[in-house]
């Protein structure tokens, strides 16, 4: 056991799989320069046909890893940061979501696109977006959004092995973060295993990516109170472990939903959707959601960062549920 | 020689006999959905596809009943596909606009229009990375030569010297709208100029011509030397779709004169001409007609897919079928 950080987990993820099969290759923008470090040292190691620099380029890039998938490689795209999805947009959605249905289980897409949700930091509104919930939308697509460098590293390595295409959605808050990750080159994460990651017995925080950590925190404030706060985390949104989050909501008989993502269709609203219809009669107060209001992120970091998920509004939250 | 010729000409009728009689099928709404012919454009379809090898790939486009046949698909899931069967060559997923079949090396017709050229550039790229000399060849038509997907595919290939053979069926219309009048150059051939990219145009009616000149490009290709973009100067003889309930392009003479230059006619002259006893060709399309008939009765009788199969190949495990849904077995109900 190690301790690393959130972007050496990514790198290690990375080096690992390539490392055990020859048919995984790395492409992306600017990838062999190792622009946010998840690729040190990959040209030494595997060479530049492995670790692919690709034009700006995205609907090129992101077709080509579905071609190339097709034909029994298993590529990883870094598209660096996820608003960059967007003009490869028809790639994803028709051609990488939709092949293997499309054409009855004729074709096979082993693909990982990796990006970004660089928010938090005064990039404005076309750089700071946490898209994961348009396509949580978009059958045929895993998604992963890991909320510490274990899971990033478990989760990643299953990606790559994964014979469908999956997206996962790294958290830029979390770059910097630490945890201890297993040295075991076969160490996986599951996909579509939620994971308890505090165990309490009055309110349910149902948290996504960098939103588990102010749960966390948040779990322990109100801790001091005498509230006990379980703290779930999905770990992937598709597939969706409704199983962990229902159990957890009847036990505690009260939740709330926790995602950097805007409001309106977020992740936090489908398990809140999910919730309301399963565990009804459970309930012993609404289900809030603490989200990003439904306007951009502004570039000043004095009216952006009080957009975001906090442990205060959680906290928040969570006397508001204990009080109804 | 004279086989592959024949071979060539069977081809050639094989698409139109099976589009002719999906058509008939359609509009007694046997077939549902929408129906994209390719009628007039047949040259260009088999010469490109008999210049490859059965391993090699082809991505194609919502025009898609003749690509398959073209590079040796079965008719019989092909037709069933169309019927919306469980026998389908997708399971009854895909349909008209995307008769994919795989066994013969196709990666997927795709009905986004352009979409389908960075898929081909990926298979070309995996084929390399494996130290296969495997090449990839891309239908699309003039419209998508406008799409940043097409400009996109055209430069990974040129600068990764990628083995792809573009193929632009150029058959003047995008729906209704002439290309001249969308398309910045004159041939489309250009555009292989900004990227450095061998271009070529060929007759699309006469499939010898486009046969050569892409086996030429596929020459080139598996010998390292890079992808080519060959123009087809073609012609659709149809409406941009079956039963579109009005003319949405008016044609006049221009039509006319087009069918003067039928590809299976010019062909049936030419190998006729080259001593081919005429009867010979009856003979292969009577055997075509059985083919066809014997399609129908296939399609006909294959059952529905039963509605659970909604629910499979979303991902390689299945997704669960809600408990709402009466699944109904054979699902015609």
């Amino acid at each position: 056991m190690a301790n690393v950080s959130f972007l050496e987990a990514i790198r290690q993820a990375q080096f690992e799989e390539l490392s055990r099969d020859d048919n995984v290759f790395l492409m992306g923008e600017d990838v062999r320069c190792n622009v946010f470090g998840t690729t040190t040292g990959f040209v030494e190691a595997f060479g530049k046909d492995r670790v692919r620099d690709t034009p700006i380029s995205e609907a090129g890039f992101v077709g080509a890893a579905a071609g190339a998938s097709m034909v029994g490689m298993r590529p990883i795209v870094d598209l660096t940061i996820a608003t960059f999805a967007y003009p490869a947009m028809d790639q994803i959605c028709s051609i990488v979501a939709k092949s293997r249905y499309l054409y009855g289980g004729q074709a096979r897409l082993p693909l990982v696109l990796r990006m970004c949700m660089f928010y938090g930091n005064s990039n404005a509104a076309q750089h700071s977006d946490r898209p994961y919930p348009m396509f949580m939308g978009m059958p045929g697509l895993k998604i992963i959004v890991p909320s510490n460098p274990a899971d990033m590293k478990g989760l990643l390595k299953s990606a790559i092995r994964d014979d469908n295409p999956v997206m996962s959605f790294e958290d830029g808050t979390l770059w910097s973060s630490k945890s201890t990750v297993p040295d075991d080159d076969d160490f996986l994460v599951p996909i579509g295993v939620a994971d308890v990651k505090r165990e309490g017995t009055d309110v349910s925080v149902i948290a996504v990516g960098g939103s588990v950590q102010y749960a966390l925190a948040a779990a322990e404030t109100m801790a001091k109170e005498g509230v006990s706060v379980e703290v779930v985390d999905p770990r992937t949104l598709v597939p969706l472990d409704t199983k962990t989050i229902l159990n957890s909501v009847r036990k505690t008989g009260r939740a709330i939903t926790v995602d950097p993502a805007h409001q309106s269709c977020s992740a936090a609203s489908e398990i809140s959707a999910t919730i309301v219809e399963s565990a009804f009669s459970d309930l012993k107060a609404p289900v809030l959601r603490v989200t990003t209001p439904d306007t951009h992120l502004p570039f000043s970091p004095h009216i952006e960062k009080p957009l975001y998920p906090s442990p205060e509004r959680i906290v928040a939250a969570v006397r508001k549920v204990m009080d109804s | 020689m004279k086989k592959e010729r024949l071979e060539l000409f069977r081809r050639m009728v094989l698409i139109r006999r099976f589009e002719s009689h999906a058509e008939a099928c359609h509009a007694k709404g046997e077939i549902p959905g929408s129906l994209h012919t390719a009628t007039g454009q047949e040259a260009e379809i088999v010469g490109s596809c008999m210049a490859l090898r059965p391993d090699d790939y082809m991505v194609g486009n919502h025009r898609s009943h003749g690509h398959p046949i073209a590079k040796g698909a079965s008719i019989n899931p092909l037709m069933a596909e169309l019927f919306g069967r469980s026998t389908g060559v997708c399971g009854g997923k895909g349909g008209s606009m995307h008769l994919s079949d795989f066994s013969v090396g196709s990666l997927g017709e795709t009905s986004i229009v352009g979409s389908g050229v960075p898929v081909a550039v990926g298979a070309a790229l995996g084929a390399s990375l494996q130290g296969s000399d495997r090449v990839s060849l891309c239908f699309f038509g003039d419209g998508a030569t406008n799409e940043g997907a097409f400009h996109e595919g055209m430069n990974l290939a040129a600068i990764w010297k990628l083995p792809v053979i573009f193929l632009c069926e150029n058959n003047l219309y995008g729906v209704s709208t002439p290309a001249a009048e969308v398309i910045s150059v004159k041939d489309i051939a250009e555009r292989g100029a900004a990227y450095t990219m061998r271009s070529e145009i060929v007759d699309g009616q006469d499939v010898e011509a486009v046969f050569d000149v892409v086996g030429a490009a596929v020459s080139r290709a598996r010998a390292g030397e890079g992808p080519t973009l060959v123009e087809a100067k073609t012609y659709r003889f149809a409406e941009h779709a079956a039963n579109m309930g009005r003319v949405l392009l008016e044609r006049g003479l221009e039509l006319e004169e087009w069918l003067k230059r039928d590809p299976i006619e010019l062909y049936r002259s030419k190998l006729i001409a080259g001593g081919t006893d005429a009867d010979e060709l009856i003979a292969i399309e009577t055997e075509i007609d059985d083919e066809i008939v014997a399609s129908l009765d296939f399609a006909r009788n294959s059952p529905y897919p039963e509605q659970s199969e909604a629910f499979t190949d979303v991902f390689t495990e299945p997704v669960p079928t809600p408990a709402w849904l009466n699944v109904v077995e054979n699902g015609d109900g």
